[in-house]
């Protein structure tokens, strides 16, 4: 048996574990807060942005035009950009995201990691990585373009044939799915994918019906709403991504602090029940002495 | 008489989405003026001045670069920084375009010179704006 010593050290260090984790938990429910928020509030510019380009993609295939970066070939080769967290405690977030990024055929494909986490995995399963970007806590635009650029820039050169995207979605505070996206070639728009609770996910943005005028011509305003649109995917991806590491992170830690606090009763308990069984077992002796002695 | 549906997005809200009778935009070929039931157009936007005319008042607002799509009941703006004429604050405009233009003579990688060299696109349209447009 425990003396009471030792469960009263233990006592204090469960307390002071839940002390930290309930800490985290708050920090993580404050970023949880902005992430949903900035998520939210690029919903509209993503939905008119997609509109914008199926009209254009289908206006300009229409004159006879096709840009590179809608180009479909046939190869194998593929490039994935991993969007992982650069700290762990938030439950079983990246497992999931990596579970599926195990998935891709080792051999044709390369991977370009955001987030530490993603990185280290390349690292360890000997996966073909071929960048690795960090972004911050709040993703900055120019975070995405640089995650973008490169990637545009293998397809071009015609080292991968296609490129996907492998994030976490954030469905709500308590569910996020990793999703792997396509993103090279531009193929069918689809619908804006930032829903919140994922409604109209996927929705296929037909051709337009109207015909529409350039200005410019229609080359040229492709060659710059393409780039723009992959960038700003990418930027939706991280902002889904950073959302879904806050939430579940807040969920891990509230999770831990609840363990922690069960636990800290239980050997509360347990410590009381010694302490009672020591003040009977000499409140027996005394008596057992003064008798012997009466 | 038929109005025009503006809308002005940007990646960190809805600025503005209201019933106009005209609006006049910058395309990178020249201004735009644009009157409901207009021919379907879509255009790539630079940096200036978007002037939507309602019920005879009009109303400034500056724009960064971006896209617009113009149907004939509605014309859609796509950009990176909008804000209306009167909630510009000149002196922080000012002090925008003071700290992107030091730190242009710094050192900078691609990536980051590209967002200064917005940054300072922004505050210098802010500014050209908000002076032209003061009583």
């Amino acid at each position: 048996m425990p003396s009471t010593r030792d469960i009263r050290r233990r006592i204090k260090s469960i307390k002071n574990t839940a002390q930290i984790t309930k800490a985290m938990q708050m920090v993580a429910s404050a970023k949880m807060r902005k992430a949903q928020q900035a998520a939210l509030a690029g919903r509209p510019y993503a939905a008119l942005m997609n509109e914008v380009l199926a009209a254009a993609v289908a206006g300009a295939g229409a004159g006879g035009f096709r840009h590179a970066l809608t180009e479909t070939r046939t190869g194998e080769r593929r490039a994935v950009i991993v969007i992982s967290t650069d700290k762990g405690l938030c439950g079983a977030l990246n497992t999931n995201l990596l579970r599926e990024a195990a998935r891709f055929d080792k051999d044709t494909t390369v991977f370009i990691c955001a987030g530490r986490k993603a990185a280290q995995w390349a690292g360890r399963l000997k996966r073909e990585l071929a960048a690795e970007f960090t972004y911050k806590d709040n993703p900055q635009f120019a975070d995405a373009r640089a995650i973008s650029k490169f990637a545009q820039q293998l397809f071009l050169e015609g080292k991968v044939d296609r490129v996907d995207a492998l994030y976490t979605n954030f469905i709500n505070t308590l569910s996020q799915r990793a999703e792997t996206r396509q993103l090279l070639p531009v193929g069918a728009i689809k619908a804006v994918d930032a829903g919140l609770e994922g409604e109209g996910l996927g929705r296929d943005l037909g051709a337009a019906s109207r015909e529409y005028l350039f200005e410019p011509v229609p080359a040229d305003l492709l060659g710059n709403l393409l780039p723009h649109y992959l960038n700003y995917q990418v930027f939706q991806f991280l902002q889904e991504a950073k959302a879904s590491e806050h939430s579940a992170r807040m969920v891990a830690m509230k999770n831990a602090t609840d363990n922690a606090k069960q636990l800290v009763k239980d050997l509360t308990l347990e410590y009381n029940k010694i302490r009672q069984a020591s003040i009977t077992k000499e409140l027996l002796e005394i008596t057992s002495a003064a008798m012997a002695m009466g | 008489m038929a109005t025009l549906k503006l809308e002005i997005v940007t990646p960190e809200a809805k600025v503005y989405s209201e019933d106009v009778d005209m609006v006049t935009l910058p395309g990178v070929e020249g201004l735009l003026g644009i009157y409901p039931l207009h021919v379907p157009l879509m255009t790539q936007v630079a940096a200036g001045e978007v002037i939507a005319k309602k019920a005879g008042q009009e109303l400034f607002l500056a724009v960064g670069e971006g896209f617009a799509e113009v149907s004939q009941e509605r014309v859609a703006i796509l950009t990176d920084m909008a804000i209306k004429a009167d909630d510009i604050d000149e002196a922080r405009a000012e002090e925008a375009k003071k700290r992107a233009e030091a730190r242009l003579q710094e050192k900078l990688s691609d990536e980051e010179a590209a967002t200064v060299q917005s940054a300072l696109l922004h505050s210098l349209t802010q500014l050209s704006v908000k002076r032209r447009r003061r009583v």
